[in-house]
């Protein structure tokens, strides 16, 4: 262990005497805004700068392949012709449609595993790693698994539905389908964030107290009764947490579903994140995708409130 | 004890002042409630026009809720 004191003098005489006479002249707070600034001044740049140049580009015809042409100020222009685009609006259904059912199914299987591994069963620990392991894995890797899942002819999806179904295996395909690929791409969601929506739900089964159901026990309510009256209203801030986080999550969703279906086939997949992709670098609208960009922003930003609130909520119980 | 004699009776005043109807709770709740509709109008499948319009709804929505989170309980 070395000696402080010894550590301490080192570092005063280390000091240059005009640094040291300068600090002494500080009061605590300015050192405090001191050690603090550079951190604000890298979260300026890096979050907030950017944030500003978009809104200021969401104004302009500027085109990220034609930086020599003269920016030009189109007021509301991107915004009107977003909020008018029957495109975006399908898009924007699309995102809908996999939001919706992701955390509709997330939710439900989250909170029914959550609730079985609350029973503490024999080899609870283990089980929960288990069901852990797709949330700890990277988009990327499960989109690219997923897709060789689903391939008609080798993809083991396809010959569990013909095992349970009898549909022949290579009749269909999950990613090539109209009907069938806004499911595929809710299937995958599903299965990688459950775990996550189940901690959320058994952290809020977890701090409901013992001695209520004692005292349900006490008054002869029925696990029945028990569920609908104490373990649901009680879990419910944790879960409206949990859809909320994940319906922000979802919304923004871009890598998995570039991964499985790039959008395809035809737009069926096209969620607004990918919409946003191809304006800004492949149609290289940058004024145009800075506008949808901000819209999105906002949206989120909205969504965020809401988390905030019921995260409060929760913090009051 | 002395200050909160002091400053009771000027923040039982203020508590009165501030109108009931303009509590942060309740504003909140309002906040949200645009926020919530703005969203649906932007992803429902029936109207383009309430499409147009959800954008605004949004941001009026999230701008009132951060002004009256600032309210007094």
């Amino acid at each position: 262990m070395p000696d402080m004191n010894a550590i301490a003098d080192r570092v005063a005489s280390a000091t240059p005497p005009h640094v040291g006479k300068a600090i002494r002249g500080l009061s605590d707070r300015s050192i405090a805004w001191i050690f603090v600034a550079p951190t604000m001044i890298l979260l300026l740049a890096i979050n907030i700068f950017p944030l500003i140049w978009t809104v200021y580009l969401s104004f302009t015809n500027y085109a990220s392949n034609r930086p020599n042409r003269a920016v030009v100020n189109v007021g509301l222009k991107w915004y009107q012709d977003i909020l008018s685009s029957p495109e975006v609006w399908a898009a924007m259904q699309a995102t809908a449609h996999f939001v919706f059912w992701t955390i509709f199914f997330q939710t439900l299987i989250g909170f029914g595993l959550a609730y079985l591994i609350d029973r503490k069963f024999r080899g609870h620990a283990f089980w929960t790693t288990i069901i852990l392991i797709p949330m700890m894995l990277s988009p990327a890797v499960v989109g690219n698994f997923w897709k060789f899942l689903y391939q008609p002819q080798i993809g083991l999806f396809n010959y569990v539905i013909s095992f349970f179904t009898g549909i022949p295996p290579s009749s269909f395909e999950m990613l090539g389908s109209v009907t069938l690929a806004p499911w595929a791409i809710v299937i995958v969601d599903t299965w990688m964030w459950t775990p996550y929506v189940m901690l959320i739900c058994l952290a809020g089964l977890r701090s409901i107290p013992d001695y209520i159901y004692e005292a349900a026990e006490v008054d002869r309510a029925s696990k029945w009764r028990q569920f609908w009256s104490i373990t649901l209203p009680m879990a419910l801030p944790f879960i409206m947490l949990a859809v909320l986080f994940r319906g922000i999550e979802n919304f923004k969703m871009f890598d998995m579903v570039v991964l499985l279906t790039g959008g395809g086939p035809g737009s069926t997949t096209e969620l607004a994140s990918i919409t946003l992709k191809r304006q800004a670098f492949e149609a290289y609208r940058t004024g145009y995708s800075s506008a949808f960009a901000i819209i999105l922003f906002v949206v989120v930003f909205g969504l965020a409130n809401i988390y905030v609130r019921a995260l409060n909520k929760v913090k009051q119980r | 004890m002395s200050l909160q004699s002091q400053s009771s009776p000027s923040n039982g005043a203020q508590r009165k002042r501030w109108p009931r109807w303009a509590r942060r709770n309740v504003m909140e709740s309002v906040a949200v409630a645009l926020i919530a509709l703005g969203v649906l109008m932007l992803v429902q499948p029936f109207s383009i026009t309430l499409y147009g319009w959800s954008f605004s709804v949004v941001l009026a929505g999230t701008v009132m809720f951060m002004i009256v989170s600032k309210f007094p309980e």
